[in-house]
């Protein structure tokens, strides 16, 4: 904010104007981008322990949104509870998914537990149709205070503003997890080499398990940081499970890492796109293709990812 | 009937020797089916008393990693079963029990090719094998620290991804994650595997040590009688499914048979060319 600040009080006139549409444009990138990110986490962690793209990420998003709203205007438990509440129940629905569904498949080739995802986001996607929220647009009431906050010419609403803290936080979190705990290290290590994680005693199934509902509760915190955003809308949120693909590719598929760089550079891609190629030279829709271009160039120089990991061989 | 079938194990020379030592492990005329078709172990029965190295010796596909899996609870992987007969281990009935658990109750292998995680760093792969363990975070930090104390070579190499250490070096990781569950017993399939003679000596002096000092009972896996045999106090040899010979380290070392087939040493006591065994192995392929 002070950088920002700084450089404003430098410009004037015209320059000043485009200088804050400049700072306006990167901060929509951030924070579009660290939703993407927080988005992607969920996809992340499930691919990293067991090698598995979840199809039904997107509804599991829409899930978490949907029951966020469900407790606080229709329950009406305060925000900051019904918060944490809808990422406990996403965490325990996520788990039981996996419990239900995925264990009796581990051992089976991966494309058949991917085909099982995408069968169960249509069932999910059954189940949502039948609650209100399958057609209707809902919209949270605002938790936050309405005027933006202003700094120069820039500004960024409260609700952008929170969800960007609360986004950092759970990154920062799940990648203190995975770095010191126990547990976290031993689902690492169960993507490494199953055999060996069972041979120290790592139950491989809870780790999968595990992996699951951490992915939802991501998923409820994403969902539910999108809905406060751009209002509830299951087509909008649900989509969300596949515009995060190229992120997570980009990202390189199992590093949390990667996922928040590469989110953030999709969101600057599409904001600085969307402001300043649009409009210009005839073109439109930038924003929706840039990413994708710049992702296959990436792509082309790094195949693994931006931090993907490289199999090591040794012999 | 109850009462003679006891009469009839008393006199087994089993339990004899179970009488003399208490046994930590027992396996009992164990019969291991993959794909509930093939048969690998055929009636395979073990005893490992409590503080001894104990090995278990043969050639290749004689079931002696099929065995160790059996005693491990890590057939199912590979979709085996145990059939018939039970391993017991602390007492307590294991046949068939998850891998997890008989961690848990303090048996734990180190797999053959070491397997380490090679995207994980030295230090994380040792400290994941505390995972099944409840007592403490402090005890286990000691158990840690105690583990470069073990494998001093490990201490310089921490940050590293395991992946990009040597053999011997990723031989020991595997067998400090391995103690870092505190086991009662460690297994070991094929630890010389691939390994250059000086680390293999190094790694089975390491094993000794880890034997002496911390008291865990040692059963060992190995194609490489000789360096096996130095130093068990008890051996095990199978052949095709089968235990065909046991005894005292020593004596086995000395039985004319193990002397010709596993350390290549003629009656005569020179060493046998490979010239002259090789119209015996042609012969005993066609059988």
């Amino acid at each position: 904010m002070k950088i920002i600040r700084f450089f404003l009080t430098k410009c004037s006139g015209d320059r000043y104007i485009a200088m804050s549409y400049f700072f306006q444009i990167v901060i929509s990138g951030v924070v579009v981008g660290s939703i993407y990110a927080l988005a992607a986490l969920g996809l992340v962690l499930v691919y990293k322990s067991s090698r598995v793209a979840n199809f039904a990420h997107g509804q599991i998003i829409a899930a978490g949104a949907f029951i966020t709203y469900a407790l606080t205007v229709w329950a009406s438990i305060p925000v900051y509870i019904s918060f944490v509440l809808s990422m406990l129940i996403t965490f325990c629905l996520a788990w039981s998914v996996e419990r239900i569904f995925l264990r009796r498949l581990i051992g089976e080739p991966i494309i058949s537990v991917i085909m099982v995802t995408i069968g169960l986001a249509s069932i999910l996607d059954g189940l949502i149709y039948l609650t209100p929220f399958g057609t209707e647009n809902f919209s949270f009431p605002s938790f936050f205070p309405q005027e933006p906050i202003m700094v120069g010419g820039v500004s960024i609403s409260w609700t952008q503003l929170v969800g960007v803290i609360i986004t950092f936080i759970l990154i920062g979190g799940f990648s203190w997890f995975f770095k010191k705990s126990t547990v976290g290290i031993s689902m690492r290590a169960v993507s490494d080499d199953q055999f060996a994680s069972m041979s120290v005693g790592i139950s491989v199934p809870g780790v999968f398990g595990l992996a699951w509902a951490t992915a939802g509760l991501s998923a409820a915190a994403a969902g539910c940081i999108i809905g406060n955003i751009t209002g509830l809308n299951f087509d909008t949120l649900h989509s969300f499970g596949i515009v995060v693909f190229p992120v997570v590719i980009l990202g390189g598929l199992d590093s949390i890492l990667g996922a928040v760089v590469a989110g953030i550079i999709m969101g600057l891609i599409q904001q600085f796109a969307g402001g300043y190629i649009d409009g210009n030279w005839g073109l439109n829709g930038t924003g929706e293709v840039l990413p994708y271009i710049i992702l296959l160039i990436i792509l082309l120089i790094k195949p693994h990812g931006l931090f993907g990991i490289h199999e090591i061989e040794r012999v | 009937m109850d009462i003679s079938d006891a009469q009839l194990n008393e006199s087994s020379p089993f339990n004899e020797r179970a009488k003399l030592q208490e046994n930590i492990l027992e396996v009992n005329n164990i019969e291991v089916v993959y794909n509930d078709i093939v048969q690998v172990l055929r009636g395979v029965s073990l005893h490992v008393a409590k503080g001894t190295i104990v090995a278990l010796l043969g050639t290749n596909g004689a079931g002696k990693t099929t065995a160790l899996r059996a005693i491990s609870g890590l057939l199912k992987p590979e979709n085996g079963a145990i059939k018939e007969g039970y391993i017991k281990f602390l007492g307590k009935d294991i046949t068939n029990k998850l891998g997890t658990e008989i961690v848990r109750h303090g048996a734990v292998m180190v797999p053959e090719g070491r397997r380490v995680f090679k995207h994980l760093t030295v230090s994380e792969n040792i400290k994941v094998g505390s995972i099944t363990r409840r007592d403490g975070s402090e005890k286990i930090n000691d158990d840690y620290q105690l583990m470069y104390r073990h494998f001093p070579r490990l201490a310089n190499i921490t940050n590293r991804m395991a992946g990009y250490s040597s053999g011997g070096e990723q031989q020991m990781i595997a067998i400090a994650r391995a103690l870092m569950a505190a086991p009662e017993m460690l297994m070991l399939d094929e630890p010389s595997l691939g390994l250059a003679p000086l680390l293999v000596k190094e790694i089975f002096d390491n094993i000794v040590q880890i034997n002496r000092v911390v008291g865990t009972t040692i059963l060992v896996v190995e194609q490489n009688a000789k360096i096996a045999l130095e130093i068990a106090d008890y051996a095990y040899i199978m052949e095709s499914g089968r235990i065909v010979l046991e005894g005292a380290a020593e004596d086995l070392k000395n039985n004319p048979d193990v002397k010709e087939f596993y350390l290549g040493v003629t009656k005569g006591g020179g060493r046998k060319s490979f010239k002259d065994i090789k119209s015996y192995k042609r012969r005993k392929r066609w059988m």
